[in-house]
Formats: C-alpha cells, sequence, structure tokens
C-alpha cells in the first residue's frame, strides 16, 4: 500500500469507529433519549413511577375545563388517556386536539402536572387554507 | 480535471483567482437576501396557527441548514487534507468553523426565540435541540484545538481527525424527530413531500441559497487572509505587500 492509500484506510477506519462508539451509546440510552412517554406506554408501566416523568399525546376534544388558573384536560394517544391537572399559564398554541407534552408525575391516576408545553407539527398553512381543509373534512 | 484542481489549489493561484469569484458571490447573496426579506415579510402568509411567529422560520431552518452543510464541507475538507494533503483543503477546514458555529448559535437562539411563546418554553432537552447544541460545542471544540497548537501542520492535523470523528452527529441531529419522541416537529420538507404553503416554501428557499452564496463569500475571504498568513515567507506575498505599501 501507498502512503495515501494508508491514510485513506486510516480515515476509514476513524469514521467506523465514530459510528460504532455512537451506536451503542444511543443502545445503551435506549428509551432514556426519548422526551416522552405516550399514555400507553405509560398504561404499560414503562414510565417511572419514583420521580416525575413527560408524558405526551392530543388534548382530548371537550375535556378541557378551567376555573382561574387551573386547568384539567384529558390526553390520549387514541389507545389510552390520563387525566391532566395544571395550574398556570398554558402556551399560545395550546387547544383541544393539539399536540402536548406536559412533566409531572401520577398520583392516584391523575397526572398531576408541573408544566405543559405545545408541541406543534410539521404542516405550516395559512388560516384560510386551515379553515378550508376542515370545511372539507366536515 | 486533476492538474487544475491542483493549479487552482496551490496557494498564489488561489489567493489571485478567489479574490475575482467574491463579487460573483457577494452579489446574488445580497439580491437573493432583498428578494427573500420581502418574501418572508410581505408575501408568505400568516400561520393558521403560529400567526405572526412563524417568520421566525425564515431565519431558523435556513441557518440550521447551513450548521449542518458547513460541518459537512468542513469534514469532508479535513478528509480531503489528512489523506491527499492538499493545504487548501485544511485552510477551508479551518476558516469555515467560526462561520459554521456562527450559523448554529444564529439557529439555537431563533429557535429559542420562537419556542418560548408556541412551545411555552426557551429550552428543551430533547434530542434535537440537545445534537444540535453538541454540534455547536463541534465546533468550538474545532476552533480551540487549532488554536492550542503553534505549528499550523500540527494542528491541522489533529482537528481534522476532531471534524471527522464529529461527522457522525449530522445524521442524529438530522433524523433525531424521527428516531426519538421529541418536542421539535418533524421535517415539512422531503424529498417526496412539502407541508407547507407555497409561498413560504418560496421564502425558505430564497434565504437558504442566500446564505450558502453568503457562506461561500466568507470562506474565500477568509481563506485568502489565512493564505497570506501561512504564506507569509514567499517570495510573491512579499510582493502583494510591497505592492499594497508603495
Amino acid at each position: 500500500m501507498t502512503k495515501r492509500q494508508n491514510r485513506m484506510v486510516l480515515v476509514a477506519l476513524l469514521i467506523a469507529g465514530a459510528i460504532l462508539a455512537v451506536t451503542l451509546l444511543l443502545q445503551a440510552l435506549g428509551n432514556n433519549s426519548n422526551y416522552f412517554y405516550s399514555p400507553t406506554s405509560v398504561k404499560q408501566g414503562k414510565a417511572p413511577t419514583d420521580r416525575s416523568f413527560r408524558l405526551g399525546g392530543l388534548v382530548v376534544v371537550g375535556s378541557f375545563k378551567r376555573e382561574d388558573l387551573k386547568s384539567t384536560f384529558d390526553v390520549t394517544d387514541n389507545n389510552n388517556k390520563f387525566t391532566i391537572e395544571y395550574t398556570g399559564i398554558l402556551p399560545d398554541l395550546f387547544r383541544e386536539g393539539q399536540g402536548i407534552i406536559t412533566t409531572g408525575s401520577l398520583v392516584n391516576g391523575r397526572f398531576i402536572a408541573t408544566e405543559v408545553l405545545a408541541k406543534h407539527d410539521e404542516n405550516y398553512m395559512p388560516p384560510e387554507v386551515a379553515d378550508a381543509l376542515k370545511q372539507a373534512q366536515e | 480535471m486533476w492538474k487544475w484542481i491542483q493549479a487552482f489549489a496551490s496557494p498564489r493561484n488561489f489567493y489571485q483567482t478567489s479574490g475575482k469569484i467574491i463579487p460573483w458571490l457577494m452579489a446574488p447573496f445580497i439580491a437573493l437576501s432583498l428578494i427573500g426579506l420581502y418574501w418572508s415579510f410581505v408575501v408568505s402568509p400568516a400561520d393558521y396557527q403560529q400567526g405572526e411567529s412563524v417568520r421566525i422560520m425564515y431565519v431558523h431552518v435556513p441557518a440550521a441548514w447551513m450548521s449542518l452543510f458547513i460541518y459537512i464541507v468542513m469534514a469532508i475538507a479535513s478528509g480531503i487534507g489528512l489523506i491527499w494533503q492538499i493545504k487548501l483543503a485544511h485552510i477551508v477546514a479551518k476558516v469555515s468553523a467560526p462561520v459554521g458555529a456562527a450559523f448554529t448559535l444564529l439557529a439555537l437562539v431563533t429557535g429559542s426565540v420562537w419556542g418560548k411563546p408556541m412551545w411555552g418554553t426557551w429550552w428543551a432537552w430533547d434530542a434535537r435541540l440537545t445534537s444540535e447544541l453538541i454540534l455547536l460545542f463541534l465546533y468550538l471544540a474545532y476552533i480551540s484545538l487549532h488554536n492550542a497548537f503553534d505549528n499550523p501542520k500540527t494542528a491541522d492535523k489533529a482537528s481534522s481527525v476532531l471534524a471527522i470523528v464529529g461527522l457522525v452527529n449530522i445524521p442524529i441531529i438530522y433524523y433525531s424527530v424521527e428516531w426519538w419522541n421529541s418536542l421539535h416537529q418533524g421535517s415539512s420538507i422531503s424529498t417526496t413531500k412539502i407541508s407547507m404553503q407555497i409561498d413560504m416554501f418560496i421564502a425558505l428557499m430564497l434565504i437558504s441559497f442566500a446564505f450558502k452564496f453568503l457562506y461561500g463569500a466568507l470562506v474565500l475571504m477568509r481563506a485568502r487572509d489565512e493564505v497570506l498568513v501561512r504564506e507569509q515567507n514567499s517570495r510573491w506575498v512579499r510582493e502583494i505587500i510591497v505592492g499594497v505599501g508603495k
């Protein structure tokens, strides 16, 4: 092998080594690198019970109730749902049917939240188009 | 082709040729930015959910794309520099790093400003945000490592290795929103579909191409300076400096 080919092999090994190391690292992290748990995985007992965790899903339409700053609503992944209790200001994008991520813990089957974040999806459109789409669905 | 590359890559030739190319990169940058700004503020509509805040995207997304693009360029240039030992490739990698770091910071800051009103938080440790922050640290590590050596040849070699190893982070950033549950939304633009209104897409593309030209111009400007510093003992540099001094 020439010196140049030698260096090529070295660079290739470098890249292969980096990929291998990171793949193993990500495998080891597993579920921990997920930002939130779905209601189904919480029901299956995958979420921690001894500390707070994040729960993500869609706000069930018609479930939102509010008294002053205290609000309750249901979050679902279309299979299972949890009732959330939260005291505080909700983000601009919060609305029924919207995806949200909330931090808190389960107390007697109810999720007591300390933070509610609204998730935005990848669809960007002007209000008129959104209205037209809605009408078409109905 | 190979001969042409070698001729262009010689420091002296590069210095002369690149000086002529820079205006041809700056002009499209300025033109595309102006049209892009008009398209993002006037032509493109507000979003049905985000309202006017959607306009932050026209800086955020192109900046984030540049942060990935520049890193890939930097890693490839480092690889070429290591394998074929072309001085100019190392110079391109070195001068790209601060530009890439700036775009990464811009993407992080604009994302944060958008995240506060939309998500309800400035920052979240989700996969996309965290891996992009690691990219910023990679750029900063590359810059510091390069500056840690007195001998430019040693500095080039050591930081090239870092740049190539760090390349593994790029697919992680790109696919983070698919591989894991994240707060950050998925990609609106892929090869198969574009889930945004066409004027929004045009504004995004205009700014994105403007940034590409800006990067090209900045790299050439910075590389010219770097060439002069590295070749300061050669005759042609002295001739230029003396010529300028006259």
